[in-house]
């Protein structure tokens, strides 16, 4: 399994997740499905909890539908999330895999002192029992 | 018969079908009858005790039907049933 960014998306995605330091945040990502898989657009979404934001992200439904609506509109996938662990590890937590969705790419960023320091990303198994680590290939663009 | 939205993430249970048609009578009618429909999607939408997962969101003509009268709400022939996830997590 490999997820292919480029360079100015991934750092899109750390820009996003940076601005909300200390607190979480998350996006979606929109692209093409296979192997591997390939981002075409980051969509930032701001963070809808309303209470302990520093370890939690929620992205309501309306904001789901949004992204499904664009994603079907350019004729994309909606392939996945990103979101930020704030001065913590970027492996997912056991309430990562509780809310987590099959098929969704998972990148989380490990956002140390204000600054991304580590990307990873993750999908659910089949039995809802883990996450497997997902390859993150960064491609330069094309001018 | 109406109409089940399916989101992408759960598509590949129901051969990449977006949308599903059942036959119900109320919301949680449709939710059995997509299970049925489709045994492997299950897992991904009810927990151990029969219970659907927190996540699981269902709009009846885009109205959250927490709004109305939830898995009790009735159907009609035309109506559309969106399934949309609600995504969270945390460290």
């Amino acid at each position: 399994m490999t997820l292919i960014l480029t360079q100015a998306q991934l750092q899109a995605i750390h820009l996003h997740l940076e601005k909300a330091y200390p607190e979480e945040s998350a996006g979606f990502l929109l692209g093409t499905d296979g192997e591997p898989r390939y981002v075409q657009h980051i969509l930032p979404i701001q963070n809808a909890r309303p209470d302990s934001r520093h370890n939690r992200y929620l992205i309501e439904p309306l904001d789901y539908l949004h992204a499904e609506d664009l994603a079907a509109r350019w004729k994309m996938s909606l392939l996945g999330v990103f979101h930020s662990h704030p001065d913590h590890p970027n492996i997912p937590s056991e309430y990562d895999r509780e809310w987590a969705q099959p098929f969704f790419s998972y990148v989380i960023v490990s956002v140390e002192n204000g600054k991304a320091t580590s990307t990873r990303c993750w999908r659910l198994d089949e039995n809802r029992q883990q996450f497997l680590e997902e390859t993150i290939q960064i491609e330069q663009e094309v001018a | 018969m109406p109409r089940i939205k399916i989101p992408t993430p759960l598509r590949y249970y129901t051969d990449q079908q977006a949308e599903v048609t059942v036959q119900a009578g109320t919301v949680a009618e449709a939710m059995q009858a997509l299970v049925a429909q489709y045994p492997a999607l299950k897992p991904h939408l009810y927990n151990g005790d029969g219970q659907l997962r927190p996540f699981v969101n269902l709009f009846l003509n885009r109205k959250n039907i927490r709004d109305l009268q939830g898995l009790e709400t009735p159907l009609a022939e035309e109506d559309e049933l969106m399934l949309i996830p609600s995504i969270a997590g945390g460290c």
